[in-house]
């Protein structure tokens, strides 16, 4: 079967979907986006976490059908989808949004798999690149990534927390979190970076 | 495998009577990992996510008509008050993830005795509407699960809503597992004093073949705070009768060891959780009883 949705922003068509196929396996295998990761395939590890409608889910127990006509946000969309609540100042999601979302054709074209330095945090404004979410740019100079598979899946669930209660205590970061393995028990970094993108949120850098 | 995708009740109950083997999929949460594993491949898969009335509840005088997949986040949020009980039970299972897919409906249709929503509607009092082209019937809770993972569903049938009966009274909800999240219980119990009709009522999950109630618990229990006048004096429980409380919920399991637990460590554990559940809404209610006096 023919599925068609909006991945970040974006109109997607998929084709010769299997019926009981998983938006996981869509995301990574027909529409060439592998950072959603596929780990445990039963809602388990909350590697595979994206926004479906805005709502944090396990993309792996999504039935491929079951997105038609919907809006998902991956970990690749996150930077674009935090520049645009910033500036939006509430909803993200295409649905509300009037000012076209996803990456122009232009900045698409002239993209490059370059990371960010670090160092001076997001790149520039005017730069077509790519910038990082804040978050993203918290898991770096916080150290939270170790091996980064289940990174992903942290970075969109820590920002769908952040989107909704700005001033999280360790035990909101820790319960929002609750869904997301990461075995190389690097926890305590991501606690970190997870309040340091709150603090940052909060003082409005 | 077919993909059927009603964009409405009634069209999803006549795809259930053309095809009375589709399997229905809503949070997708315990299907898709059967078809995941390979463990299962239905010849159909039935959508009920574009059916919106499903998401919606209704809060009437006596009961909450809750739709089968509205997600357990949502009854968190919003139904605390009415449904306690379920709202502790919802807030156990699983993640953040799965309780913003999943439902009572997809709890009731897999029929686990492991389900986390079952308990605590059982201690509640809880009837399940489910429809077919041929009509739609309440079941009550008590009569609905028939086996291990099976229900009293017709193959045609869907099942709309829970009915659930507003808490009269404190209620508690007590799961034993090895973490806070993700986890399948190990064993589970929810308890509701409904002090209206001056009755206690349990649900025990994970030590049995079905969930079950405590009844000869709730017997002993009902009998004993009215002979002591409890709900009226709202004194302390004797400890003597909180012990033997918990003696016969233990009774009225029949479990199993498995990769979960042993036999005995779940009917111990579910005597354990009976006498805290239970101190717990005794002392909420005799607060309760307190501060309504105070206030009068």
């Amino acid at each position: 079967m023919r599925v068609t949705f909006r991945v970040n922003g974006r109109r997607q068509e998929a084709d010769d979907v299997w019926e009981g196929e998983s938006l996981l396996y869509v995301l990574r295998e027909r529409l060439g986006l592998p950072g959603s990761k596929n780990a445990c395939e039963q809602g388990e590890c909350g590697s595979c976490t994206v926004r479906l409608d805005g709502v944090p889910v396990c993309a792996c127990l999504v039935a491929a059908g079951q997105v038609e006509g919907r809006d998902v946000v991956t970990v690749e969309g996150l930077a674009d989808y935090a520049k645009q609540r910033s500036a939006g100042g509430g909803c993200a999601t295409a649905a509300c949004g009037t000012s076209g979302p996803g990456t122009s054709l232009d900045a698409a074209r002239q993209w490059e798999s370059r990371p960010t330095d670090s160092a001076t945090g997001e790149g520039t404004a005017t730069s077509p690149r790519a910038t990082l979410s804040p978050i993203q740019q918290a898991f770096i100079d916080a150290g939270a990534v170790q091996c980064g598979f289940c990174t992903p899946g942290l970075l969109v669930a820590a920002d769908e927390m952040l989107e909704r209660n700005p001033n999280p205590s360790d035990a909101d970061i820790r319960e929002a979190l609750s869904g997301n393995l990461c075995r190389c028990t690097g926890y305590e970094k991501i606690l970190d970076a997870v309040r340091l993108a709150a603090a940052r949120q909060s003082e409005g850098v | 495998m077919d993909f059927l995708r009603p964009a409405g009740w009634e069209e999803a109950l006549a795809a259930k009577a053309a095809h009375p083997t589709a399997v229905p999929i809503a949070g997708g949460t315990d299907v898709m990992v059967e078809i995941n594993f390979d463990h299962r491949r239905p010849e159909y898969l039935l959508d009920l996510n574009r059916i919106g009335e499903l998401g919606e509840w209704e809060v009437g005088e006596d009961t909450v008509r809750l739709g089968a997949s509205v997600p357990y986040t949502r009854i968190m949020e919003h139904l605390r008050a009415e449904m306690p009980g379920l709202a502790l039970a919802s807030h156990t299972v699983a993640s953040p993830q799965i309780r913003n897919r999943g439902g009572v409906g997809g709890n009731l249709g897999t029929a686990s005795p492991a389900g986390d929503a079952h308990p605590a509607l059982l201690a509640a009092g809880a009837e399940v509407e489910v429809q077919s082209v041929r009509g739609s019937r309440l079941i009550p809770i008590d009569a609905f699960y028939t086996g291990v993972k099976r229900n009293a569903l017709a193959p045609d049938e869907l099942i709309r809503a829970i009915h659930i009966k507003k808490a009269d009274g404190p209620q508690q909800y007590s799961k034993v597992g090895t973490r806070n999240a993700m986890v399948i219980a190990v064993c589970a119990f929810g308890l509701a004093l409904h002090p209206e009709t001056r009755t206690v009522r349990t649900g025990i999950g994970s030590a049995a073949p079905t969930p079950i109630r405590a009844k000869a618990a709730e017997e002993f229990l009902n009998a004993a705070l009215d002979e002591g006048g409890f709900w009226d004096n709202g004194k302390i429980i004797t400890p003597s009768v909180a012990k033997h409380f918990a003696v016969l919920c233990a009774a009225a399991c029949n479990p199993i060891d498995d990769v979960r637990g042993t036999a005995s460590y779940r009917r111990h554990a579910v005597g354990v959780m009976a006498r805290r559940t239970l101190t717990w809404t005794w002392e909420s209610y005799r607060g309760t009883a307190r501060t309504t006096e105070g206030a009068a």
